[in-house]
This record gives C-alpha cells, structure tokens and sequence, in this order.
C-alpha cells in the first residue's frame, strides 16, 4: 500500500478526500485526463499543472508498443521520461480487448492482440501486464481484468468476472513494487447485480488499495449504468478510493460523486476538443457550427482560462478542424473546465453546500435535455431539503420537452410523479426503484 | 516518497486572477506578478491609439560594409525592436504550434515581431466579424507583439505568377488558388489593422522571360498606388519592390517605389529559382536606390546563409519558413550560436555523418538520449525535455512533437539573429559571416568524405 486516503467532509454518499500518492497529494472527486502515448495530444506538462491536473493516465498497451516498457524503465521510469512532477496512473490494457476485439484473442492464459503496428501477435498475461506497468512506475496500476461489452448477455459476463477474480490473485502475486505502486482492483460483473456483488466481495477480501468500477461507460442505456455505480459504492468500503472508469461527461462524473464515486477517466473533453466542440455549463458548443463564423462572444464567458479569456468563438471556429492550434487551444479549455468541475465538487461538498452545486450545475444544462432521467435522479439523490428545487427542475423540464416524458422508464416516471404529486395527469406504473 | 506539496501552486492563483498565463521561464518571472499585469492592460489601452506608429533608426554599420543595426519602435510593442531581426511565421496570427501562453517562454521583444498573410482570412473569419473584435491583435490576444501583413508566406501561400493578371495577384492557398484583387487586399488589411503592411505584388520565378519580368514591376508599382489610394487609416505601407533576376528591372523598380510615400520597402521575388550567387547583385541593384533611413523587409531568404547575404546588403527584417520546414521534418537546430569566429581551428567532423547545424530526432540514435537538444540552450524544451521523449514523441506522431520543435528550433534561430546583431555592434560581421560559412562548408565536405 502506498496511499492514504482521508475523507474530509461529506453530503449522503458523495465524500471529498485527500488522496495521497508517492508523487503527489491530490484532492477527490477528480477526474484524470488520459494521456495514452505518455503525453496529453497538444498539451504541455507545464499547461497541465497550471490548469490544475493531478493525475494523468497512460495506456500501458500502446507504451509498451512503442517506446516500450524496458525503454522507459531504463531511462528512469515515465515521470522522468515524459517530465511530469505530478501523479500517473497506467491502466492496465484491458480496455483495448474491448475497444480492438476484433483483433484480440481472450483464453485464461491472458489476451492475445494482434499488434496493429506490426502484425505481430502480444500476449498480455495479467503477470506480463503488471511487470510491464511495475517498469513504467505510474503511482496506481490496474489489474488485468476481463473486460465485456455491457450489451452482450449470456454466460460470457459471468465467465468474465469469474476469470477476473482469478487474474487479481496472479497480478497480486506479480507486483514487484507495492511500496511505490498501488493496485486497484477492477469489479466486473456486466449489468447483473448479483455478479456484480460477488465481484465486489472477491476484490475487498484481498484488502487492495483501491477498486475500479470497471466494465460500463460502453454504450449500456444511463438507467442501468448508475444503478450499477450505485450498488458497487454502497458496498466498496468507505476508506478507500473509488475510480469509475471511462466516465467522462460532466453531468456523469457529477452523478457518479454523489453516489459516492472519487475518481474519473475519459478521452472525451481531449477528443471531441479535436473535433471543435467545447464544454460548456450548459452542455456542449459546436464550434465548427457555421453560427459560430461571426460570434464574438467568449467560449463560455464564465470560464477564466486563457482561451476564454482571450480568443472569440468566431476565431476558434476558424481554427478548428484546419489548424494544430484549434485542437490545442480548445483541448486546453475543455481540460480547464473538468479540473474546475473536479475542483467545485471537492470544495463544494468540503463547505456543505453540495446539493447547491448540483442544482446549480444542473439548471444551467437542463435547457439541453440530455439524458434528463438523469437530470431527474440527480434531483432525487439531494433530495429531501432540495425537493423543491428538484421540482421545479422537473416542471421546466417538462414544459420545455413534452414528448420526452414517454421516453423515460417507468421508475423515473414514478420518482417524477412524487416529486411532482401530480398523480391525474399521468399513469403510475408498478415499477421497482432503488430507494436511496 | 511521499510529497507534501501544496495543491494549488501560486503560479496557478495568479494566473486564475489574471486568466492568462504566462511561461515558467525565469526570464518572465519577474513579469509574472498580478500588479504587472494589471499596468500592462493598462499600457494597452495606451498602446492602441498608436498602434499605426513606427520609428526606425539605424545606430550601428558594420565595418565597410552594408550591414547595418537599427532600432525599431512599433505602436503595439512596449519595447523597441532592434534589427535585423526575425519576423516568425503564423498561421492566422498565432504560431504554427506553440500556443499562446507558451510564446513569452520565447526572448523578448526579440520574438515579438510575427508576420502573418492577409489570404489566411480568406475562409473566415470575415472582415465584419475581425473589425467587431477589433482587429488582429485583440483576436488573436497578443497585445504586446506586432504584427507584419504580407500576402506571401513562403508556406502555405505561394505566389502562383502564371494565373495572375493585370485584375490581380494570384496565389495558391489552403483554399486552393484565389485571384486578390488590390481593392480585396486592402479590405481585408483594413479589418486586421496590423502594424505594417506590404503592398501587393506581381512575383515572378527566375526563369520567365524579360517582357513578363517587365510586365510584373509595372503592376506592382501600379498595385502600390492603387493601394496607396486605398490606404486605411493606422498601419504602415511597406512599397513592394519586385524584378526577378534582371538587375536592371530590380533598380527601375526600386527607383519607382523609392519615390513613393512609404514607410519602408518590402523586397519580393527571392526564393523563386534564383540562385545564391546571382542573388547580391540583384540585392545590391536594389538597395543602391533606397534611402538609408527607411527600414527593409526581404522574403524568401530564410536560411542561415541567405539571412547572412541578405544583412550584407543592408537588409533589416527577415521572415523565414526554415524554422516550420525544419520543425515538420523532425529537425532541431544545434548549431553553436557562441564563439562561432573562433571555432573554425577546433572544428571536429563527426563520424556518425551528423550534421552540424541540426539533428533529426527521428533518428534511431536518439531512442535512449537523455541530454537535451542543445546543452546550453535556455528554451522551454531544453529544460524540460530530452531528445528521448522528442524521438518518442515523432514516432507516434503526437502533437506534442512540434510543439517543442517549434519553441526549440525559433530560440535558436534568434539566438542567430542576437549573434549577428552583436558582430554588427562590435564591428566584425563580415568575420563572422565568414567563419560561419567556412564551418559549416568544412562540416559538409567532412560528412562527404565520410559517405
């Protein structure tokens, strides 16, 4: 073990804590970047620290194609290679089984890929992944895990778990440096909960520095997604880090810290950056949007970084998608505003006013009916003092969207229905419903 | 082990208040503090009024020759500029790769001197929307820097002299080749409200006939009066002076601009076929027919030896696509910029057939190099970074790659442009433009032999 995890305050489930790595000491929720060949695209490790990263990801499967894992250990580890003071975290390769399946081979000896480099087929056994992530020396290393597709059903999400409690005994066994280096766990299980819970009971038996909630941000419908976020941080322990893999939209990182998540990882403020859209408050902005060509208005005249500080939506929108510079300037403002988002969460549920935050947050995006069951839960999670509010969320929500009440299921429908009591309007349907 | 640093540097307060930050270089720290920064918006609002003024005083020649140092004082610029220096290229205003908080990393104001083509607008934004902003400098958030409008970047906007006709110039750009009209160009100018500006001109390669040579001087001195006519307010004409390789066309043509009311001269037409030993007579033919106290802008000459032939004759304003060409292919400057009159007895050839003046990072041989580029060099990717990590960086193709290229490869040019100034001052530039070429031709005729 070679953290400390000490949680300074709390609201319901979502805590803030102070998450304390070889390299740095960072403060949760936070969300991490992911810099898959050892550099964020078009980022300098100066920009990161000052717009305030405390962890960056690496891709062990891709650092160990190129520059490969001996390289890097030979020339002091990735910290020194890449010159970031700050912390790092490797995942494990798991993911790309998923991601590149077509070119992989899962057997209980470990995955086979087929390199798209060169041809050549890799086997990652969980003892190679492991020594591969002990050379590169990030502070969090992760176990390698069988990773599904949450959209398959059959026997295979079972086997997978099953296979993944297997593989955590041989990456413990493996681990040459757990003074340095921590190993989370990875719960899989698919959408079943019963898996899900056999999973979470097999990683805490091992007293693991922290669990990964692996396995979901691929497409599953949102309903499933936070009931199962919600059953795994309800029996993780308290005194340990909790990272959600893959969860990178604002509004979900903001579900998942209420429920109790600490950490986030996600390509999507960097990649869609390189394809002209923007975090905003309210959602997103389509930069490469032909209204864009003449509008002198900041990105979002509520952000303080230097891209909104300084540039108009009509000259990134002549950058974007034609010019390095475009990717870089709005990569630079969407990272800004996750490690701001990261930043409000800790201190908002740090000073108590958290449900605050989460109404705030959620009124300004609520105009953009994304995912508005979720707007909906969310509501819900603050609950009780801030039902009101949660109300008036809903009754504007309505009135703007009609047609998208039919679209929700039955059990957000109900929660709708106390929230709002207005039981003659619409039918109540006998559905389950976690009670929080 | 364990680290006890604060979460939120001081750095990052600062630059939370202020919302624009500023390059870890100690040479800006002291800039650094809110209460300068705060002067500065102010200096700014000065500072726009004259942001269509110009000084140009030349202090210093060097010992019988032409090559001369001057001082430069542009509206937006709080310091003054001293010459010859080098103007960087931009895409759109901003550097190609290194992004706006990383450019006062770079010497200053020796580095605050961009050249920008007016075509790069043509796609938008438009010039309703750039004169809403206010101009080039507030869209682009350089306030402090000054701006060079040419329509000829030597990059991506290449004059295309078969397509151009008595309406206009013709160039090939990203958006494929657009015909510009005088009466266009000087609308678009006017929209970005740059520093200086160049006239539109008919440029010719070396190879056409005497009659198109001809034709392509009496359009550009009718383009600089029609542009003259056109003129905005604020923003300084620089006359563009054409002529291909036939020296009596490049003195008619500097004679004509000469009696124009400009702020200074913009010298065309190099680069386009013409070889290095043909080319000091064609300088000459112009610069003999330009008064001494207006500054000279040259283009097309952008390697170390051009730049050397072009101080020679007297030139004060370099652009250059050398340091973009260089950062694309992987390359990184090392040439010595120090003690280069004394190096030539203690010149070394190398075995590994290694250049000299630059490196390529691609190269194998820099996979396990964790020495910087250039041991002595003070830029933000030398103290930061290895040519391992660069090398890394190349073959995955990552971003990152040119971004420290780009800031490596212009420190060091104007490192090149700081040694010549000082050979000017202290009277020994023909010396130094000597012992230079003599270097790097022995580093050539080494690395032949070696081959």
């Amino acid at each position: 073990m070679a953290l400390r995890f000490e949680v300074l305050g709390r609201f319901n489930r979502a805590r803030a804590a102070r998450l304390t790595l070889p390299h740095f000491v960072c403060q949760t929720p936070l969300f991490m970047p992911v810099g898959t060949q050892g550099t964020i695209k078009g980022l300098t490790t100066n920009q990161l620290e000052e717009i305030g990263c405390q962890i960056i990801l690496g891709n062990t499967y891709h650092l160990a194609l190129r520059p490969t894992s001996e390289l890097i250990d030979e020339l002091g580890g990735l910290h020194k290679f890449m010159n970031w003071p700050r912390a790092l975290l490797t995942d494990s390769g798991g993911f790309q089984m998923v991601s590149l399946l077509h070119l992989a081979d899962i057997t209980e000896k470990g995955v086979t890929f087929q390199s798209p480099v060169d041809g050549k087929p890799m086997l990652l056994t969980p003892e190679e992944s492991i020594q591969i992530q002990n050379r590169i020396g990030a502070d969090i290393i992760m176990a390698l895990d069988d990773v599904v597709r949450t959209t398959i059903t059959g026997p295979r999400i079972e086997e997978a778990m099953y296979r993944t409690l297997r593989w955590i005994d041989r990456c413990i066994a493996a681990h040459k440096r757990p003074n340095e280096q921590n190993l989370f766990g990875i719960v899989q299980g698919g959408l079943d909960p019963v898996l899900r819970d056999i999973c979470v009971r097999g990683l805490v038996d091992r007293n693991l520095p922290g669990y990964a909630i692996g396995g979901l941000a691929g497409g599953e419908d949102k309903d499933s997604f936070w009931r199962v976020v919600a059953q795994c941080t309800a029996a993780l322990p308290e005194d340990k880090p909790r990272y959600v893999m893959g969860v990178g939209y604002p509004l979900d990182i903001v579900v998942c810290s209420a429920l109790g998540a600490d950490m986030y990882d996600c390509v999507y403020p960097t990649r869609t950056a390189r394809f002209g859209t923007a975090l905003v408050p309210e959602g997103v902005l389509k930069l490469k949007h032909s209204a864009m060509a003449d509008d002198t208005r900041a990105i979002d005249p509520t952000c303080a970084c230097m891209v909104c500080k300084n540039y108009t939506r009509a000259y990134i929108h002549c950058l974007v998608t034609k010019d390095a510079m475009g990717s870089q300037l709005l990569s630079y403002h969407n990272l800004y505003y996750m490690m701001k988002l990261s930043r409000d969460l800790h201190s908002s549920i740090i000073e108590g006013r958290f449900p605050k935050f989460v109404c705030d947050f959620l009124q300004k995006m609520v105009l953009l009916a994304l995912n508005t069951m979720f707007v909906i839960l969310c509501a819900c999670v603050v609950q009780k003092e801030w039902e009101w509010k949660g109300r008036s969320i809903i009754c504007k929500l309505l009135a703007v969207q009609n047609n998208l009440w039919f679209s929700l299921s039955g059990s957000i429908k109900l929660i709708c229905i106390k929230l709002t009591d207005n039981l003659n309007t619409y039918d109540v349907a006998q559905h389950n419903f976690c009670v929080f | 082990m364990e680290t006890t640093r604060k979460y939120i540097p001081r750095k990052e307060t600062v630059a939370l208040k202020t919302g624009f930050y500023l390059g870890h270089s100690d040479h800006n720290k002291a800039k650094l503090t809110c209460a300068s920064l705060l002067c500065r918006e102010q200096q700014q609002k000065q500072l726009q009024g004259k942001r269509g003024s110009m000084k140009f005083a030349v202090k210093a020649w060097s010992n019988g020759g032409k090559a001369r140092t001057g001082v430069l004082h542009l509206g937006s610029c709080p310091s003054p500029l001293e010459t010859p220096v080098l103007l960087l290229s931009t895409r759109k205003g901003l550097p190609h790769f290194i992004s706006p908080d990383l450019l006062p990393s770079l010497p200053y104001p020796g580095s605050a001197f961009l050249q920008v083509s007016p075509l790069h607008f043509l796609e938008g934004p438009s010039m309703k929307t750039m004169s809403n902003i206010g101009g080039l400098h507030k869209m682009v958030g350089l306030h402090d820097y000054a701006f060079a409008a040419v329509a000829r970047d030597s990059i991506q906007c290449l004059p295309e002299s078969d397509s151009t006709n008595k309406i206009g110039a013709s160039f090939e750009t990203p958006c494929g080749r657009r015909l510009i009209k005088p009466a266009e160009y000087l609308q678009i100018i006017s929209s970005m409200r740059p520093n200086i500006w160049a006239t539109l001109a008919d440029e010719v390669p070396a190879w056409v006939s005497n009659k198109r040579n001809k034709i392509s001087v009496d359009r550009t001195v009718k383009w600089l009066d029609e542009c003259i006519a056109l003129s905005p307010q604020g923003g300084l004409v620089f006359g563009a002076i054409v002529g291909g390789s036939n020296v009596d066309e490049r003195k008619r043509c500097a004679q004509e601009i000469a009696k124009r009311n400009v702020s200074g001269f913009w010298i065309g037409g190099f680069g386009l076929g013409e070889s290095m030993l043909e080319r000091p007579a064609l300088l000459d033919a112009v610069m003999d027919s330009l008064p001494e106290e207006k500054p000279r802008l040259v283009c097309g000459l952008g390697l170390p030896e051009e730049v050397l032939q072009g101080v020679a004759a007297g030139i004060d304003l370099f652009d250059s696509s050398y340091i973009y060409n260089l950062t694309l292919g992987g390359f990184a400057l090392t040439f010595p910029l120090d003690r280069i009159e004394t190096n030539a007895s203690g010149f070394k050839s190398t075995d590994m057939g290694i250049d000299q003046t630059k490196i390529n990072l691609k190269a194998t041989v820099y996979r396990k190099d964790t020495s910087p580029i250039v041991a002595s060099c003070t830029c933000y990717t030398c103290q930061n970074h290895t040519k391992a990590y660069i090398n890394h960086l190349l073959n995955v193709h990552e971003m990152l790659a040119q971004i420290l290229l780009e800031i490596h490869n212009t420190h060091h040019y104007l490192g090149f442009f700081q040694s010549i100034r000082e050979a000017i001052k202290d009277g020994r530039f023909e010396q130094f433009r000597q012992m230079f070429i003599q270097t790097r031709r022995d580093n050539l005729a080494a690395v032949a032999v070696c081959a």
